[in-house]
């Protein structure tokens, strides 16, 4: 059965990713850019994954990583006519350094008191990109940043070359975070969030991976952020602010915790959601509310979650070692 | 010594405010440890609906108590549909209620608009103080003795009656509290209508001070959250001290340094929570 859900699972990806691959050009403009949105959001996603999904820890501040990314593009970009090759590591270290000091202060604790200092830590940025107008232009946001110029044939201000570029952010990100969570260290990270006093007791230095674990996200957070700005040519507190994060914790809980394309998928339904609705209703802030609310009631594993349960229903999975299934050692 | 006196008068009236708004928060967390988004809502909603209120009849207190019985009855419920499930799930719970928060944003649009109002306060509570050379606005004078109030009747009712002693238990200690008798349940439905209904307070009484408008519910959200987390969860004293605070710290940050406001109010409640995580006077 194992082979059963993995074969699932990799037909649903070699599926999505052939139709990312080729549908761009029979997509509408409008079906694109949302679709280079969804792939933005998607790293985003994913990279909450890793301590919410991976290590089990709810984080209310996590677009504070996002919005460091997109600033730092903004700033460097139009004041400094900074190029990619400049505001890619700066946006992306910048992230990683934040999240290297508020995950000294953040973990700490553990649950609710997690979700409330990261909380009080998101503000901070929230705070500096609203006020300190000098730097950020406060709500007036940053406007008219230009598009990357790698060198290529193709100008990135066309959204068919901007689109591949985004999926090559967003594979890249792919790539490597599940190198990272199929590594020994990421099936740490899942013994964490399963048993933490366990871990301990095994002898694995529980707070350093979390920590670890933290940073990382921090980082693909930031990468998100260096892409958006760049797609969107604009960065504003909205970016960062408390709705953000939780809406980034929706796509997460929607798509399914642990298992990275879950995420993905949660961020694209939401971006799609969001703005298809918009375009029928003014009353589409009702109906997310909704969805947010649908989610916990009747899909509180999220969507792959749900299609893994019913693959179980039909049959039960083995039991591994200390009561745990194969598939919560794996981290699945 | 004008500037310090009158800052610190404005910022001890704003701690006044998010101490209603945030006492019985702090209650909920410590006693349900729910996560509620929803609560921002409570304050903008009670706001709104005291409008309504206030323009039908004119009359200020039964303004103050239409809006909270209404959304006492609004947390109720959605405590009791949904949230008592929710018990340890925290992502659950931040999702649930940001739901809400964000039907009842788009319900308070439908309902009143995108315009901001103010409530209109009584000719008693309008005008000034004065002091020598200093004016201190009655109606920020009349939002320090409500909180004062507040708090008083809430730690009389806490230390001095049974009822008291039984929300204390419950939230030392719910499964023991229980095992002796305690309807746990009732008592802690009835101190979630409390945080509603104290919230909605708060927000009818800001409403005659910084107004009730579109976006308030999540403007204030992170200052409540702020209080409890700081104070300590389901410790009253801690969320007056925290309260007071954080009104301060808010205050003298956006006069002091405009551009690093939220900096100054928000980085040095991490940094206490990275001393101390439970907060104050909270215990983990």
């Amino acid at each position: 059965m194992r082979l059963a859900r993995f074969s699932v699972q990799q037909v649903m990806a070699a599926v999505i990713f052939f139709l990312l691959l080729v549908s761009p050009p029979f997509l509408s403009s409008f079906l694109l850019t949302l679709l280079t949105q969804a792939l933005i959001y998607g790293i985003l996603a994913m990279s909450l994954d890793i301590i919410l999904g991976y290590t089990g820890l709810a984080s209310l501040g996590h677009a504070a990583y996002f919005g460091i990314g997109a600033y730092s593009v903004g700033i460097l970009a139009t004041r400094y006519g900074a190029a990619f090759g400049i505001t890619l590591p700066a946006g992306v270290l910048l992230a990683v350094l934040v999240a290297a000091i508020f995950g000294t202060v953040a973990l700490r604790a553990t649950g609710v008191y997690f979700l409330m200092i990261t909380l009080a830590l998101g503000m901070i940025v929230w705070g500096l990109a609203h006020r300190w107008v000098t730097m950020t232009q406060g709500d007036n946001g940053i406007s008219a940043i230009p598009r990357p110029d790698l060198g290529l044939p193709w100008s990135l201000s066309l959204s068919i070359p901007f689109y591949y570029f985004a999926l090559a952010g967003f594979l890249i990100a792919f790539w490597i975070l599940r190198v990272i969570v199929r590594s020994p260290f990421g099936q740490t990270l899942v013994g964490i969030r399963e048993s933490e006093s366990r871990m301990r007791t095994l002898g694995y230095h529980v707070w350093l991976h979390k920590y670890i674990g933290f940073v990382i996200a921090g980082g693909f957070g930031g990468f998100a952020g260096v892409l958006w700005a760049y797609y969107n040519g604009f960065v504003s507190p909205v970016d960062l602010q408390l709705a953000t994060s939780v809406e980034v914790l929706l796509m997460v809980a929607l798509g399914g915790r642990g298992s990275l394309i879950g995420p993905a998928l949660g961020a694209g339904i939401i971006v799609l959601l969001k703005n298809l609705v918009s375009v029928y209703t003014h009353r589409w802030l009702l109906i997310l509310g909704a969805v947010y609310i649908l989610t916990i009631v009747y899909a509180p594993e999220g969507i792959l979650g749900a299609i893994k349960r019913r693959t179980k229903e039909v049959k039960p999975r083995a039991v591994g070692v200390h009561g745990l299934t194969e598939g919560e050692i794996e981290g699945g | 010594m004008e500037f310090w006196v009158t800052q610190a008068f404005n910022g001890i009236s704003y701690g006044a405010l998010l101490f209603l708004l945030a006492g019985g928060l702090s209650l909920i967390f410590g006693m349900m440890r729910i996560v509620n988004m929803t609560h921002g809502s409570y304050y903008l909603l009670g706001g709104y609906v005291g409008l309504t209120v206030i323009r039908q009849t004119g009359y200020f207190p039964l303004a103050i108590l239409a809006g909270a019985l209404a959304i006492a009855i609004i947390g109720v419920f959605e405590w009791n549909a949904f949230l008592k499930r929710l018990s340890g799930q925290e992502l659950g719970q931040v999702l649930t209620t940001m739901g809400f928060a964000l039907i009842f944003q788009d319900l308070a649009l439908i309902i009143w608009g995108g315009d901001p109002y103010t409530i209109p306060a009584p000719a008693m509570l309008s005008g000034a103080h004065r002091i020598g050379d200093l004016y201190f606005p009655i109606y920020r004078i009349f939002i320090i003795v409500v909180a004062a109030v507040v708090a008083l009747i809430l730690w009389l009712v806490l230390e001095k009656t049974r009822v008291g002693a039984m929300m204390r238990a419950t939230v030392d200690d719910p499964e023991m509290a229980r095992g002796v008798g305690i309807n746990v349940h009732l008592i802690s439905m009835v101190v979630f209508a409390l945080g509603a209904f104290l919230a909605a307070v708060a927000g009818v009484v800001a409403g005659g001070f910084v107004g009730v408008y579109p976006g308030a519910d999540f403007e204030i959200l992170p200052y409540a959250f702020v209080v409890v987390i700081v104070g300590g969860m389901g410790s009253l004293k801690g969320a007056l001290i925290g309260s007071l605070m954080v009104g301060l710290l808010d205050n003298f940050g956006k006069a002091l340094f405009p551009e690093l406001s939220y900096f100054t109010l928000f980085a040095p409640m991490a940094a206490i929570l990275a001393v101390r995580p439970t907060g104050l006077y909270g215990r983990a």
